[in-house]
């Protein structure tokens, strides 16, 4: 795909190299024909966003590229950047019957990347589009939050023919795409470039422009016929103790965005070494991108056991081939900035006290989540997060629907773009455009 | 370990494998690289009178990723001269006694067939073969399958051969015909003392869906050619075997057509061939491939105790007979193994849509299980689901199940199967003594 974005290519996040490139063509041509094309098959059962996983595979193997891509965005139009961000290990190709044969599974997401990404290159050849827009009806749509769950929404909203404006407060579009997925699994331009892909359906994006300090929510409802609210989870979330606001003490999306975007931001020459406070996703990926990027000793400090952990096994086990270590069972008390920091912790379940020194601290306990303050009216569960009805993606507010990470915590990317996809179509069928789609949906 | 040596109506080899006419045994120089490296026997490419070869020449099916599951090709005989043929044919013969060179030939009128019998002779060959059998080219011209398909004309020219020659005189047939016996029958008659077959299959390989161009293509134009590898294995066991069990053939069979190991050969041998030739899977391999075939094919005949490879001859013959004499009261049934089901369904899918609706699954919207059907056939007995005695990796409601009842035993979930022994299938006592249809019309 074309360059389209300014970012300059000496940014930190260039220092990494992708894990999972492009296939080659034998690649690509092997993989598709070991795939045993399951009827019911247990990986689409799997995925999120229900693509018909043995379909499209087998569209690769017959050569037919182009129906292969079509195949995946018709439920996914981020099939690009999901196809190298969705953890397919505890998705789809966790579910490949191969598994239960000990035969290694399909490597789904890397034949979704092939059929994706040729299937762009086949439009850029022919001048030609793999989706048309429908005639413009009257309706128009407003979007909060330009991340996955808005970007899909608008697609098909505007696919539909329904107007679009996603309003992002942020300088750049994409939401976690663009600032938060580590580089080795994604890169900022090529998330930027997938938005300007979906932008020639004919969305439109305003960004630095905050909803609720720019522009009211209630100004959104008087105009427009429906508001997505796809605005995420907010920033990291402090543990409350004494020392958490020292210099050197980061938050780790706060950490990553810089890795990734910041073009003035580099690595001390003597960063030594840095704990990272936390058990989820996160703190195994900014351990991982430190390790790579060669700070020589880098620590998880988790309160609970390995067992107990919210991240990946699949991550923790590649961070640790990295030299990322683990520390289980220490809570941490206390920040105390000397020279350097130091962490002190105590023992889960003896109380034991416990210091670990370094020169960054990275918190990773997770985000805020805020989203639901916009609207007065909105329903939250107890854990803060925006309750919609799955069936709609309605929330408790008329004319305001949600999806993504404000109503699920802090899900996978592809989690996010079913959610936006399932209030268009809600909308959609609300309004008696087009005919009804529904796909069969994991909502687990 | 077995003794592999044949004698193929007096044409001896070390062992049953032999390069058959084409490529792999182009040049002395090919056939040597082959003796060395185990091959019994080689037919030599075609001699006759000088022909032209085009570019390109050979095109290929793939299944699923695997390449070359057929080969078609459109070349024609040697391209080379006679005397340099002859020349390494003594060159060979003289540094290989006990490997057996095969000359095949392919000429038109009397006087020239007594020729270049006299001269292949005269270069050492251990036997002859006529080549009746090539669909494309050479057929245009009066020879080739052009001669397999006319018995008459093929009778006459293998008496005038076998007139002439002092080696055994083969005769190569084509499997472009009606009935093999035809032919088969014909060259018998003419008293040839062994048949090869089958030559290539005429075909068309497939088609250049840009250029609009038929493959293999010679610039803008393309024409049918001869089909042969692995998928036409079948076609020529069936001819072997029909040939084999007839009585009004006596003469040893040499059996060509798809063969790539020990395993193919086997069944050849089996179905009544005394040698095996082998092309497209050296085309593919190399010489190489002969290792396993001959260790393999050892190995098995240990197993079986079977001292000697003349012991499996024809040994499958007399259990390949008409449809008319299989038991009609023979029932089997599938039978899926729960714990080694992976749950891809493929069973299902195969029976509900290519068979005879008798899998089912737990979630299947008309199956026998949920009491409804959507178009009205279906299902034709009440059954429960059997319980699962062990959960399966998670997806226990992904193993399907038997109607054993209405099972007709026709192989096709088994067949599907990606596990290995997961589905079988199951004889059932059907307590009524056998009876076929011929018993039946009586």
């Amino acid at each position: 795909m074309e360059r389209v974005t300014n970012l300059p290519d000496n940014r930190l996040e260039k220092n990494f190299s992708e894990a999972k490139p492009l296939y080659t063509e034998s690649e690509a041509r092997i993989e598709a024909n070991r795939c045993i094309y399951c009827y019911d098959a247990p990986c689409t059962t799997a995925c999120p966003a229900g693509i018909d996983i043995p379909g499209f595979i087998r569209k690769i193997a017959s050569g037919n590229i182009r129906g292969a891509a079509k195949t995946i965005f018709e439920v996914n139009l981020l099939g690009v950047s999901t196809a190298q961000v969705c953890p397919v290990e505890e998705l789809c190709a966790g579910a490949c019957v191969y598994n239960k044969d000990n035969v290694p599974p399909i490597n789904i997401g890397r034949l979704q990347r092939f059929a994706t990404e040729k299937g762009l290159l086949w439009e850029q050849d022919k001048k030609s589009t793999l989706f048309s827009p429908q005639n413009q009806t009257d309706r128009k749509v407003a979007l909060i939050g330009a991340g996955p769950a808005s970007l899909a929404c608008a697609g098909h909203l505007t696919l539909a023919g329904v107007k679009s404006i996603i309003y992002e407060k942020d300088d750049l579009p994409g939401g976690l795409n663009v600032t938060g997925i580590a580089p080795y699994k994604l890169f900022t331009d090529a998330a930027l470039e997938e938005i300007e892909w979906l932008k020639q359906f004919g969305f439109e994006i305003q960004t630095g422009l905050e909803v609720g300090r720019d522009i009211s929510i209630d100004h959104l409802l008087e105009n427009f016929d429906a508001v997505f609210l796809g605005a995420g989870l907010g920033r990291d979330k402090l543990p409350g103790i004494p020392g958490e606001d020292a210099a050197g003490v980061w938050g780790a999306t706060e950490l990553i965005k810089k890795i990734k975007n910041d073009r003035a931001f580099k690595l001390p020459a003597n960063l030594e070494s840095v704990n990272v406070v936390g058990g989820g996703n996160s703190a195994i990926d900014i351990a991982r991108e430190l390790a790579l990027l060669g700070v020589p000793e880098v620590n998880i400090v988790y309160r609970r056991t390995i067992s107990e952990m919210p991240g990946y096994r699949h991550e923790l086990a590649a961070a640790r081939q990295e030299g990322v270590r683990m520390f289980e069972r220490a809570v941490p008390v206390e920040i105390i900035a000397n020279d350097r920091l130091v962490l002190c912790t105590k023992h889960k379940l003896t109380g034991e006290p416990q210091q670990f020194e370094s020169d960054w601290i990275v918190l990773a306990i997770g985000n805020e989540r805020d989203a639901g303050q916009l609207s007065p009216g909105l329903e939250i569960d107890e854990k803060g997060c925006v309750v919609v009805d799955p069936d709609t993606m309605k929330t408790s507010v008329a004319k305001i629907y949600a999806g993504g990470d404000c109503i699920n915590g802090g899900k996978e990317v592809v989690n996010a773009v079913a959610d936006g996809r399932d209030a268009a179509w809600s909308m959609l069928r609300e309004w008696g455009i087009g005919e009804a789609q529904q796909v069969r949906r994991n909502h687990g | 370990m077995a003794n592999l040596a044949i004698n193929m109506c007096g044409i001896k080899s070390p062992n049953p494998f032999w390069l058959a006419s084409g490529p792999p045994a182009n040049c002395g120089e090919q056939v040597m690289r082959a003796f060395d490296a185990g091959w019994g026997g080689a037919v030599w490419k075609t001699l006759g009178k000088p022909i032209v070869n085009v570019s390109s020449r050979l095109g290929a099916v793939d299944h699923k990723g695997n390449r070359m599951s057929g080969l078609n090709n459109i070349e024609l005989i040697t391209d080379r001269p006679l005397d340099t043929n002859f020349k390494e044919i003594y060159a060979v013969k003289k540094r290989y006694q006990e490997q057996a060179v095969v000359v095949s030939l392919m000429v038109e009128s009397k006087a020239e067939w007594r020729e270049i019998i006299r001269r292949a002779e005269d270069a050492g060959a251990d036997g002859l073969e006529l080549n009746f059998g090539c669909p494309h080219g050479m057929c245009e011209r009066g020879m080739g399958s052009s001669v397999g398909q006319e018995p008459a004309i093929l009778e006459e020219i293998t008496a005038w051969a076998v007139d002439y020659a002092n080696t055994p005189v083969l005769i190569k047939l084509t499997p472009n015909i009606t009935d093999i016996l035809d032919p088969g029958i014909a060259a018998a008659k003419g008293g040839a003392h062994g048949l090869s077959l089958i030559n290539t299959i005429k075909s068309i390989i497939g088609v250049n869906l840009e250029t609009m161009v038929p493959l293999p293509s010679v610039r803008d134009k393309g024409t049918n050619g001869g089909y042969c590898g692995p998928a036409v294995k079948p076609i020529a066991l069936h001819m072997v075997a029909a040939l084999a069990r007839d009585p009004r053939i006596q003469i040893p069979l040499s059996g060509i057509g798809g063969i790539g190991n020990w395993r193919d050969a086997a069944e050849f041998i089996a179905l009544g061939a005394t040698s095996v030739q082998v092309c497209t899977a050296v085309m593919h391999y190399g010489y190489r491939i002969v290792e396993d075939m001959i260790d393999g094919l050892s190995n098995y005949l240990d197993d079986m105790n079977m001292a000697s490879v003349s012991n499996l001859i024809g040994k499958a013959v007399p259990n390949f007979t008409e449809w008319g004499n299989l038991d009609l009261n023979y029932r089997i049934t599938a039978n899926i193994d729960e714990e080694k089901c992976i749950g891809c369904q493929l069973c299902y899918i195969a029976c509900l849509d290519g068979a005879h609706q008798c899998i089912h699954t737990r979630q299947s919207h008309c199956s026998a299980y949920h009491g409804e059907s959507d178009h009205g056939i279906y299902p034709r007995t009440e059954i429960q689901p059997p319980v699962l005695h062990k959960a399966n990796g998670g997806i226990p409601d992904h193993v399907p199940f038997v109607d054993e009842d209405e099972c007709i035993g026709c192989n096709l979930c088994q067949l599907v199967c990606p596990v290995p022994g997961c589905i079988t299938m199951i004889e059932q006592d059907s307590k009524i003594a056998a009876k076929t249809w011929q018993e039946m019309e009586v």
